[in-house]
């Protein structure tokens, strides 16, 4: 079972939940947990464990050959990225635009363009006790978040069986990296937080995860602060406002100095273990 | 023309309360771009009026014809993307999937397939209630391309203040150090990064950074919540000095930053103390931008 930690708007606790989810169900049954948020990964900073595995993570990419090459141009003209050009006598690539299609290499009459393997990130999995923990990050200067997201599914569907229960903390917004996370899951549980900023994001968010079809509900964070128009906005759509994580100054200082919630805070562990139940309730009605 | 870009690397540190708080102390004097296109919310606190909305095309989608497909399958072969499945017998597009690179038209021997040009969002150029005119955007939901929006956005606030003779732009940027976030910072003059002394805030900063050195471009800093814990706050001011960013402000924990945000004011509308904190924090930014 896969569940997506999501957002529309950033820094509304996804990695808090996430990791606290884990760990929490994790003292019971085996969980992957997996940082897919490859910009910015933070759930490795509140996760020990033992190194499992690691390994370079590589995009395919044309390079040119210059001594079969005719300069046909036809690379350039199936390129629609511009990601290939052709500039007086010679090729030039551009990486950073190359969305990894083949059509120039494969196109190619005199086969003067062939794949290699580009580097754009690493994956890192490591394991204590029940838990595996798994984050891929980006290389700084590389754009496309979207290939190493896929890579780093790919990784974790080879290595686990689908029933073991999978939390993916996912990129906050509602483009590419974020469809990339949720579109394979079996539920998405949006956190959001009670400020305006909050609520329209979360309606992005519940917009994205509608038009991929899945089951949703939403974790308030930061309850007690801002405004009561989150929960009016799920109560009118509907929507199942599953858990609510109350605000402390507390709270915002374990996190900061990487700690984890549900130990040190009642207040918490009571939401994270409500959460758990949830879930659990969830794979048995998937499971029957 | 100066352009200053506000981005934070993590969500959540208050760039986009500081860059509006930013976008009333700088008044009319200044062009505010919403770079942040996919959870923009600067419009919430800055009441737009939204008098120019177009909308966006950018990048393509396969689109089969049932008609003339004699289903082959050589579309499905050549996409990376697995974005042809077949569908009850047939092979259609996943319009999730495709990324619109136009191979599967190209080799497609009946021309079945045409790609057509995608509407990605909106952008608008808006008059603020600051007397500004702020240029946004709204990517379409689970949309690619969102750096060419942001580019747009960058560029279109770039001719409106050429024409009404204004000197600075303000950018809030995005989340991130992706395809976005390089947008945002092409053309900067001068980059602040809003963070909080937290390990996130901290690892996020170091990563941000590296790219905005990529770029060569100044920055400068805000340390946001600055009390919530010494020692990651010692971290972040020794990386700072390391780096050679100007540290902008410290500014304590508070939730007056959601109080203002509540009642769809900025800090310097909603409050006394911090407003003195974001204003000397301001002028330390154009005085920065003023003598590069």
């Amino acid at each position: 079972m896969k569940i997506a930690i999501a957002s529309g708007k950033g820094g509304t606790g996804k990695t808090t939940l996430s990791t606290n989810l884990a760990v929490f169900m994790a003292q019971t049954e085996p969980v992957v947990l997996v940082d897919l948020d490859v910009e910015e990964p933070n759930s490795g900073l509140f996760v020990r464990g033992d190194a499992v595995h690691d390994e370079p993570k590589y995009k395919m990419i044309p390079v040119w050959q210059e001594d079969t090459c005719r300069l046909c141009g036809n690379c350039q003209e199936v390129c629609n990225f511009n990601a290939v050009m052709m500039l007086g006598p010679s090729i030039m690539v551009f990486p950073e635009l190359c969305h990894g299609c083949y059509a120039c290499s494969e196109l190619c009459p005199t086969s003067s363009l062939p794949m290699e393997p580009k580097k754009m990130g690493d994956l890192r999995h490591i394991r204590t006790g029940n838990l595996d923990f798994i984050e891929s990050r980006l290389l700084i200067s590389e754009e496309q978040a979207v290939p190493l997201i896929k890579q780093t599914i790919a990784y974790v569907d080879d290595r686990f069986s689908a029933d073991t229960l999978k939390i993916f903390d996912s990129p906050p917004g509602t483009s590419c990296p974020v469809i990339e996370v949720t579109k394979g899951v079996d539920l998405v549980v949006l956190v959001t937080e009670p400020t305006p900023f909050g609520l329209h994001d979360l309606k992005l968010a519940v917009e994205t995860i509608r038009q991929l079809g899945k089951q949703f509900v939403v974790v308030l964070n930061r309850y007690g602060i801002g405004d009561d128009q989150v929960e009016k906005y799920c109560e009118a759509e509907g929507i199942q406002l599953l858990a609510r994580i109350p605000n402390s100054r507390r709270i915002a200082e374990i996190y900061a100095a990487g700690g984890l919630l549900y130990r040190d805070v009642p207040e918490v562990g009571v939401v994270v273990e409500e959460i758990a139940e949830f879930i659990r309730s969830r794979r048995e009605v998937g499971r029957s | 023309m100066k352009e200053i870009v506000v981005i934070s690397g993590k969500g959540g540190t208050g760039k986009t309360s500081l860059t509006a708080s930013f976008a009333v102390l700088g008044g009319e004097d200044l062009v505010v771009a919403d770079c942040d296109v996919d959870a923009a919310d600067m419009h919430l606190l800055l009441e737009p009026d939204f008098a120019l909305s177009e909308e966006f095309y950018s990048g393509e989608l396969a689109v089969i014809d049932q008609e003339l497909c004699t289903g082959c399958g050589d579309c499905a072969a050549v996409c990376r993307y697995d974005a042809i499945p077949v569908v009850d017998g047939r092979y259609v597009v996943d319009e999730i999937g495709c990324e619109g690179c136009g191979y599967c038209a190209r080799i497609c021997p009946t021309e079945a397939i045409t790609n057509i040009e995608q509407n990605v969002g909106h952008w608008y150029r808006s008059k603020l209630r600051t007397g500004a005119t702020m240029i946004h955007a709204r990517l379409k939901i689970g949309a690619d391309n969102s750096g060419k929006l942001v580019a747009k956005v960058k560029n279109e606030a770039k001719i409106v203040a050429e024409r009404d003779g204004k000197g600075l732009i303000l950018v809030d940027g995005s989340p991130g150090v992706g395809c976005p976030v390089v947008s945002s910072l092409s053309g900067a003059s001068l980059v602040v990064l809003v963070t909080e002394p937290t390990v996130s805030g901290l690892h996020d900063l170091r990563r941000v950074h590296e790219l905005v050195k990529m770029f060569g471009i100044p920055s400068g800093c805000i340390i946001n919540k600055s009390d919530l814990n010494r020692d990651v706050l010692a971290d972040l001011r020794r990386f700072l000095d390391e780096e050679g960013i100007v540290l902008l402000a410290e500014i304590p924990y508070d939730e007056k930053f959601t109080e203002a945000i509540t009642s769809g004011r900025t800090i310097v509308e909603h409050d006394a103390d911090l407003a003195g904190l974001v204003r000397d924090c301001w002028r330390k930014i154009t005085k920065l931008v003023e003598d590069d």
